[in-house]
């Protein structure tokens, strides 16, 4: 995740959000039964809680305190029932409710990745694949422990600190009132706690973010740093930094070290309230003994959820500011599927045509310029231009990868954005210029799990490919998988994997955008069969790089800033002396120029000076 | 846990610097643990003065004690946890700070082989573990030892019959702790390596989002994504019954000791053998002595982690830069005029000649232009002066005098260099180009007009104090690298090197700024490496590189006469002028 903004990651929330938070609770809709049945457990085991403490206070008043043997055993062994009933209890809520967070954390993961899959082509161009994968990933995780370990011990905590001041209050109210003396400081005491450590936690997490971002920007310009003798001034700085964090942290720790004591020294007062007074009530004869010891009990029980509270601060804010993320991923406009009405051509015969197309990807920066032409069925066009001409625009237009601003392209004669988008990508077969293989196998990866394509045709596939041979001499042949390691595929074998992707699908369109690196001769020949069965009797539309392509093509299409400049076959072209013809020369000069060679290893060149982008355009 | 303290010996020093925090802390720890150990022996006192019908002062004064008893714990907690904690915090301090001093030092060749993302995991998740581990893991594994070791002793000096009764049932839980803890660590292994797959599934495909729409195979990536989803559900929950297991099985068995201690501690209230308030305190203890079972699996995880985390930060402490002062280093060099001289100079990178036995002398003072065809070695050339990287055979002089031998801090002062990509920090520009000097505003303005930049500066609002990056500004492609060579030129430096740095120029502006550049870097050395013939064709002379070797050298008529290589890169570039034109 080198793309990871350290800078946007940490955006502060707050720990309760109330939108977010009913947002969240959507999720829960599909578990109410098992969520309802969590609760029931969770009341019921601070019932159970409550039981331990009296059954104490009974076994000493009736029996212990008074020297009957006879029923002790059986209060111990209602005491132990108790306890075993309290950790079954125990066990099945918390994993009724382990169940319920996993399953609300993969509903949540599949509709972000689902979000994703529908998302136009150009919000993949704004965000880079690291940050999204964190929405994916790390976001929903921080979620699921909020779900998990804080949301849940809360009501617990709740219901826990209720129960207990009932109880007390039923045994003896007096007793109880006084030793909840102690309540108003325990408040006053974690409301002061909180908001100092709330804002101690803002700064750090202001404060770590700086140091991350200085870090991971020194890291990608190291180069430069060093080269420029930077170095003692750099660490000057991030040590200062890194002291600004330190010194922030060491204020939550004095927080922390007067916090706890403090929790625990109001719980012995609240014993020593109950000893005195107790003691008092007892002189009296009001009170039992065994009524003192349950008090002490509940006592200490009473302060350990409210130490908690504190503690589930972090997580609470932490996982909001991830359900901001992830809310944000899945507020972005998906795009758009088709206009009504909705049309789908029964058979389609390949009939392109561009009509006054005007596209670019930001603003005013045209790409292509009021673009217009057709393609009969069945012909093969090859699209040629300098870098940036805007061939590969036409590509993707044509598959609406992106939309068009202006003017529209018709298929058999039908407005693409009225044709429902998986339908139009069905009949359009794209192979990009670097081919795109997935983990899995060799079959896989020609099927891409479209249930039409069944195993028997992808065969048939590779054998009019004339790669059935090539793979099956692989160790596991179809099913070999083409990311392990010790079996890379070569660049030949991947561009053959990737035609009989493109004929499998049959399409009645082809969208080619031709490989610029070369092969050898022997893979080369191969190729170029594969291209010619992949191509015959189906309109082609090629981004070309090659002599052959271009010569074989019915028509040339040249672009040059955009716009279509020339129309003609080869010689027509080479013979109008214009730009197809200066673009020709140049490809000659280049064939000497340029030196293409496979597996050539880059030098360390540009890379090393600054191997990363620089600041982001 | 084998091997543990193999692993954190090398933490060590970083302990010894805070060792009198971790002592006062540890001293902390026991006494505080005594104090807490104590209260409910005054528990009992005031139990059993209660039971006895003792006057109510009497009972006072014991909840007095109870409370002052409490204090004394809590100051004693308090100190604990600024020392301990505190100290861990200042250990985070300096490893941060030794990170960044390590990855100073650094060479390209070390940046090549690690990801950025790789880096920042380690400063960040890695260095947060064993923090955790200094921190919390020691605190809480002392402080959790002494408590049960405590109670225990506390229990049997209470009444050695019931505290053998109720800790019966430890070794048995112990063998269970034991046995499913390791079992839930090999469940654990399996949800992150199912976790992976979930990441590794979803970064694909996001990388080939184009191939997926292109094809409609979103449903099939969905299906895909949402069986690993399954799966890791699957796992977690079968975790989630171990725990489960292993929670119940814990507490059913501390359940039968409380059920013993109730019954058969009864009896002995009962026949006099002990005391109310004994039997009140002894189950104090035994709650006491729940905590350190519940704490002691998350603290064996914590020192686990943190013990993984330090050998991943070690793996990055332990690389040694291969390019840095030395025995050679011959440190009475403290400034260079720039004569640079080749001497049979190749280079190989993983496996491959970049360079290949370059021959090379270049005047001090002189202006030299470097081309070739992508990849035929430019770049590396010019990397090799400055000493980026070392060359594999053959040597690069300065002055007669190897690189090796010369101080790198004195190297880089007066060599200087504007990549090809130009890296700028989140500054103000004025920083920028400052960056590395202590140029003052007169010199920064100079260096920005002399770099064609000055005019584009003054229109921005903030002009030269314009924050860059993230939170500022954005330049574009040629402005960022004007400033990179703003930069440069500040330095004032013997030798000035452009490495195809104003690529993103356009080719006039390119030209006056080269003229600009002649008049100031006259007496210095200047290379420029470029792709455009019209960069270079004015230079003293023109070194023509192809597949790692020189292969034409001269001025641009003379290279023009001989037909070669040169010639041919001119022409396509005529070609490729005449095309843009219409």
């Amino acid at each position: 995740m080198a793309d990871q903004d350290y800078r946007e990651e940490e955006i502060l929330g707050k720990a309760y959000d109330a939108r977010l938070m009913r947002r969240l609770l959507q999720y829960l809709r599909p578990y109410l039964a098992e969520a309802a049945a969590a609760v029931v457990l969770l009341l019921l085991l601070s019932l159970l809680q409550l039981l331990g403490p009296y059954l104490v206070k009974v076994a000493i008043d009736a029996h212990i305190a008074r020297g009957r043997v006879a029923g002790l055993a059986a209060i111990s062994l209602l005491f132990f029932a108790v306890l075993l009933l309290q950790f079954a209890v125990e066990v099945a809520q918390s994993y009724l409710i382990q169940r319920m967070g996993q399953n609300i954390m993969r509903d949540l993961r599949l509709e972000v990745f689902g979000h994703l899959q529908r998302l136009p082509l150009s919000y993949f161009d704004r965000n880079p694949v690291g940050r999204l994968m964190t929405r994916v990933t790390t976001d929903v995780e921080n979620l699921n422990e909020m779900l998990s370990s804080g949301v849940v011990a809360i009501f617990g905590d709740v219901f826990t600190l209720t129960g207990i001041a009932v109880v007390m209050l039923w045994i003896q109210w007096q007793l109880a009132l006084v030793s909840f003396l102690v309540v108003p400081f325990l408040t006053v005491a974690t409301f002061m706690f909180r908001s100092k450590v709330r804002e101690a936690y803002r700064e750090i997490r202001v404060r770590i973010a700086k140091i991350n971002a200085y870090l991971q920007e020194n890291i990608s310009g190291m180069a430069v740093v060093q080269l420029f003798g930077r170095e003692s001034r750099n660490l000057d700085h991030f040590r200062k930094l890194n002291y600004d964090h330190l010194e922030a942290f060491l204020r939550t720790i004095f927080y922390h070290a007067v916090f706890f004591p403090v929790v625990e020294l109001l719980g012995a007062l609240a014993v020593a309230l109950i000893l005195w007074y107790g003691g008092i009530r007892m002189h009296a004869g009001s009170l039992t003994i065994g009524a003192v010891v349950a008090f002490i009990q509940y006592a200490q029980r009473f302060f350990r959820p409210i130490s908690d509270l504190a503690e589930k601060y972090n997580i609470m804010q932490s996982a909001m500011a991830s359900a901001e993320r992830i809310f944000r991923l899945l507020d972005e406009p998906e795009e758009p599927d088709f206009r009504s009405p909705a049309i789908r051509p029964a058979v389609v015969r390949g009939e392109i045509e561009f009509r006054g197309v005007w596209f670019s990807y930001n603003g005013e920066d045209w790409v292509l310029r009021d673009v217009s032409f057709r393609i009969d069925p069945g012909e093969r066009v090859a699209f040629v231009g300098a870098t940036g001409a805007g061939k590969t625009s036409i590509m993707s237009l044509l598959t609406r990868l992106y939309e068009p601003q202006r003017g529209c392209i018709l298929l058999d004669g039908v407005d693409i954005r009225h044709i429902p988008r998986d339908e139009l990508r069905r009949n359009i077969a794209v192979v990009p210029q670097e081919v795109f293989l997935f983990a899995g196998t060799v079959e896989e990866n020609i099927g891409l799990g479209n249930e039409r394509i069944s195993s028997e045709a992808i065969r048939q596939v590779a054998e009019a490919l004339n790669i059935h041979e090539m793979i099956e001499k692989l160790p596991r042949g179809y099913r070999e998988d083409v990311r392990e390691r010790g079996s890379r595929l070569s660049l030949g074998q991947r561009q053959l994997i990737s035609f009989a992707r493109a004929l499998a699908h049959d399409p009645r369109v082809v969208v080619l955008d031709e490989a610029t690196s070369s092969v050898d001769s022997e893979t080369e020949r191969m190729v170029q069969e594969a291209l010619e069965k992949l191509l015959a009797g189906r309109t082609a539309l090629i981004v070309a790089h090659r002599l052959s392509t271009v010569q074989n093509a019915d028509r040339i299409l040249v672009l040059h800033k955009g716009e279509i400049r020339e129309v003609g076959t080869h010689s027509e072209l080479l013979a109008r002396q214009g730009i197809y013809y200066r673009l020709y020369q140049l490809q000659l000069a280049g064939l000497k120029v340029e030196r293409p060679v496979e597996g050539e290893s880059s030098a360390p060149s540009s890379e090393a000076a600054s191997h990363a982008p620089a600041t982001r355009a | 846990m084998d091997g543990l303290v193999e692993d954190l010996k090398s933490l060590l020093p970083y302990l010894r610097r805070y060792r009198r925090s971790y002592w006062v802390g540890l001293a902390a720890v026991v006494f505080g643990t005594a104090f807490q150990l104590g209260s409910p022996w005054v528990l009992r006192f005031a139990i059993d003065a209660l039971a006895r019908g003792g006057s109510p002062r009497q009972v006072a004064l014991y909840a007095l004690t109870f409370v002052g008893l409490a204090a004394l714990a809590g100051i004693f907690r308090y100190l604990m946890r600024m020392t301990i904690i505190g100290a861990s915090r200042w250990i985070e301090y300096d490893l941060r700070n030794d990170y960044f001093a390590h990855l100073e030092r650094m060479n390209p060749a070390f940046y090549h082989r690690w990801r950025t993302g790789d880096l920042m995991a380690r400063a960040t998740n890695d260095l947060n573990a064993v923090r955790s581990l200094l921190g919390p893991g020691i605190m809480q594994a002392a402080s959790t030892i002494l408590v049960a070791l405590g109670a225990v002793v506390q229990m049997f000096s209470l009444d050695a019959v019931l505290a053998s009764i109720a800790l019966l049932a430890l070794p048995l839980i112990s063998v269970v702790v034991f046995r499913l803890m390791r079992r839930i660590r090999l469940l654990y292994d399996q949800i992150q390596a199912q976790y992976s797959r979930i990441s590794e599934k979803a970064q694909e495909n996001l990388a080939g989002i184009r191939i997926v729409k292109s094809y409609a195979a979103g449903s099939r990536e969905i299906r895909l994504f949402a069986k690993a989803n399954e799966e890791y559900v699957r796992r977690n929950l079968k975790l989630a019954k171990v725990r489960g297991a292993l929670v119940g099985t814990i507490e059913v068995l501390a359940g039968i000791g409380i059920l013993l201690i109730l019954w058969v501690g009864g009896h002995r209230v009962i026949h006099r053998h002990m005391s109310l308030g004994e039997l009140v305190a002894f189950m104090s203890f035994l709650a006491m002595l729940s905590w350190p079972m519940i704490a002691i699996g998350w603290t064996l995880n914590l020192i686990e982690q943190g013990r993984a985390s330090w050998i991943r930060i070690q793996q990055v402490m332990q690389e040694e830069p291969e390019i840095a002062d030395g025995p050679r280093t011959d440190f009475s060099i403290a400034s260079l005029r720039g004569a640079i001289r080749f001497d049979g100079v190749s280079f190989s990178y993983d496996g491959a000649w970049v360079l290949r036995g370059v021959d090379l002398d270049i005047p001090q003072g002189a202006a030299v232009g470097i081309v070739g065809r992508t990849g035929a070695g430019k770049s590396t050339l010019v990397h090799l002066i400055p000493r980026l990287y070392d060359p594999t055979e053959g040597q690069v002089r300065i002055d007669g005098r190897d690189v090796r031998e010369i101080p790198l801090a004195v190297l880089r002062r007066c060599v200087a260099i504007v990549p090809q990509e130009s890296f700028l920090f989140s500054d103000t520009i004025a920083a920028n180009i400052a960056f590395g000097t202590d140029g003052s505003e007169e010199q920064i303005r100079w260096a920005a007009e002399m770099a064609g930049l000055l005019e584009e500066i003054q229109s921005f609002p903030q002009g030269f104090d314009t924050l860059l990056g993230e939170r500022g500004v954005n330049l574009s492609g040629g402005q960022k690298q004007r400033v990179a060579l703003a930069r440069a030129l500040l330095r004032d430096s013997a030798i000035l090197i452009l490495d195809d740095a104003l690529s993103a120029v356009d080719a006039a502006t390119e030209e006056r700024i080269l003229r600009n550049l002649r008049r100031i870097m006259r007496g210095r050395t200047t290379l420029v490496v470029s792709h455009r013939i019209s960069a270079v064709k004015d230079l003293d002379f023109i070194v023509v590189l192809d597949e790692g070797r020189v292969v034409e050298m001269g001025t641009h008529d003379a290279l023009l006469s001989f037909r070669g290589l040169y010639w041919e890169l001119y022409q396509v570039q005529q070609l490729e002028e005449s095309l843009s034109a219409l």
